[in-house]
Parts: C-alpha cells; sequence; structure tokens
C-alpha cells in the first residue's frame, strides 16, 4: 500500500475518533478503499438490548451502518466535503452473537453532486451469515476533496 | 349497578408498573438515557440529551445512528405496550407479578428505514409511535420525533416487526 492510502486512512481514522458517539461504542475504521469503508465495533455490556440473551441493541448496529455509510461516501474519489444521511434502511437477518465483534463493510456504489448512494453489511465472526444489511442515501456538500 | 371504579393509585400503580418492568433492565436504553412518559396509555419516549450522542462535534449535531436507535427503541416499546397493555386491564397478565423472567418476549425487528428531515440538534427529543398494523406474526408501526416543535419532526420512520409466538398452552 502507498503512503498516500496510509495517510488518508489516518486521517478518516482520526476523524472518526473526534466523534464522540462513535468513541463512545468504541467503533475502529479496519480499512478504507475507494468509495468503501469497513469498521468495527467490539461487543458491549452497555449496547446490550435483550439482557436474557445478551444480544446487541439493533440501534447499535444501525449507528455503527450509520457511521460506516457516511465514511464510504467521504472516501469516495468524487468525495464531498461533507455529508448526511438522508435515510437509511436496515435489514436485520439474525441476532449477532453475543460476545463478537461487528465488522460492517459499507459501499458508495454511486454518487452525483447532490446525492451518494451506499450499500453496507454487518457481519460477527460467521461472515458467511449476514447480521445485517443496509441501504441509504445521503447528502453531498461541500467542494471536492 | 356498575361496580365502583378502582381507585386512582391502584389503577396508576398496575400500569407504572407494567411499564417499568418493560423498559428497565434494556442496557443499551439506558446508556442513551431513553425513558418513557406514559398517559394512559399513551407514550412519548425522551431521549435526554448527552454528549456521547454528539455525532458531528462542528454542528453540533445528534449522531444519525442514535436517532435510529432513539425511533427504534419508541416504536418496539410502542408495540409491546400496546399488548401488553391490553393483557394487565383485561387481568390476563398480573401486573403485579411482572418481572423481567415472566413477561412476553419482545417483537424483533425485521426491518426498519429512517428518514432524517433535519439535523437532531444538541439537546432533548421526544418520540411517539403509531401501530398501523398488529397482527398475528407480523406489525407495521410508523414513529415521528421531535425536539422543539412537534409539528416539525426531525426525522421519523417505518418499521416491520415479528410478534413473539404466544407460550404454549
Amino acid at each position: 500500500m502507498t503512503d498516500d492510502y496510509e495517510t488518508r486512512k489516518d486521517r478518516v481514522a482520526r476523524f472518526m475518533q473526534a466523534l464522540p458517539h462513535c468513541r463512545a461504542l468504541n467503533m475502529t475504521l479496519v480499512d478504507i478503499g475507494p468509495g468503501e469503508a469497513v469498521m468495527s465495533m467490539p461487543w458491549d455490556e452497555k449496547l446490550v438490548g435483550d439482557p436474557a440473551t445478551g444480544v446487541i441493541h439493533g440501534g447499535a448496529v444501525s449507528s455503527l451502518m450509520d457511521s460506516c455509510g457516511g465514511t464510504a461516501v467521504m472516501v469516495h474519489p468524487d468525495g464531498p466535503g461533507g455529508t448526511a444521511t438522508l435515510d437509511l434502511r436496515i435489514d436485520y437477518m439474525r441476532p449477532a452473537t453475543p460476545g463478537q465483534t461487528i465488522t460492517a463493510r459499507a459501499t458508495c456504489y454511486h454518487i452525483t453532486r447532490t446525492v451518494a448512494f451506499v450499500r453496507a453489511v454487518a457481519t460477527d465472526d460467521d461472515t458467511e451469515r449476514p447480521v445485517a444489511t443496509a441501504s441509504g442515501a445521503f447528502t453531498v456538500t461541500g467542494a471536492g476533496a | 349497578m356498575r361496580p365502583r371504579p378502582e381507585p386512582v393509585q391502584v389503577v396508576k400503580q398496575r400500569r407504572d408498573r407494567a411499564l417499568k418492568a418493560l423498559v428497565e433492565n434494556i442496557p443499551y436504553v439506558r446508556f442513551l438515557n431513553i425513558h418513557f412518559e406514559r398517559h394512559g396509555n399513551e407514550l412519548t419516549a425522551v431521549l435526554n440529551f448527552h454528549d456521547e450522542l454528539i455525532g458531528n462535534p462542528a454542528l453540533p449535531a445528534i449522531h444519525g445512528g442514535v436517532t435510529a436507535a432513539f425511533l427504534e427503541t419508541s416504536a418496539l416499546i410502542g408495540l409491546a405496550w400496546q399488548n401488553l397493555w391490553e393483557k394487565i386491564e383485561t387481568g390476563a397478565i398480573d401486573a403485579e407479578a411482572l418481572s423481567a423472567e415472566t413477561l412476553p418476549r419482545m417483537p424483533k425487528t425485521i426491518d426498519f428505514t429512517v428518514d432524517y428531515l433535519r439535523t437532531g440538534l444538541p439537546r432533548d427529543a421526544y418520540a411517539r409511535a403509531r401501530v398501523n398494523r398488529s397482527g398475528r406474526r407480523y406489525a407495521s408501526v410508523h414513529v415521528e420525533a421531535w425536539q422543539d416543535d412537534v409539528t416539525r419532526p426531525f426525522a421519523q420512520a417505518t418499521g416491520h416487526f415479528l410478534m413473539p409466538m404466544p407460550s404454549p398452552g
């Protein structure tokens, strides 16, 4: 990988660390590519939605998907200066296994001067069976990078 | 002759106890700092603002994921509450004996679609859910959230939920 890639990834990771909610959920940037982002969130007792099973609340998965989707937009080659979620649909396939880290992969597969379209998948250790998928539209604001 | 109505404290205590059993003990609801205000069977979810909810510190604005989680929690509890309400008011479930263990199982989210209408400002938010359909297996719930002006929601969502199977016997 080139220095450019490392510099860019560091910059995105630092930007994310400055977002209080991402920090509160211990989200980390795993990887970026052109219009792609991979982000993870470790299991945490405070994120549990069902105390009987220890399964993480769908809302925490939404937060990860939303952050990862926004990041995918920001690292698109035609990347905007800023972005915000317009709409986001999450489909929940199965409960995430308690204790396992959740990883989201988002792709910004189309971008115009005003709107970016994003798909995302979340998995736990069993990467063959998605925990959730998401699709959304994001705003495109500000000057390109 | 009509039987005398129950004393108001008895009615309130039963309903408040049932609501408490439904929402307490959910760690994520505590972490986001959501509580519910009840007027009769009507519920308003309240999201108390704190710094950990911020997504964009430059604006600052509430994180979109927090908004989604708040809406989903409001929809889910709203749906579960509607079903529980009937059961405690008809006496099918004894509210006195309700606990995390004896509570009917929660519905499960199938899908959830959020529309972001305005920036979530760094202050408290409120949400109300409307159950548009609640069948034996599936339910459809709409929910709106606002901050200062109830007529100007900052986000809305619709979700589909899988209803819990009735316990055998």
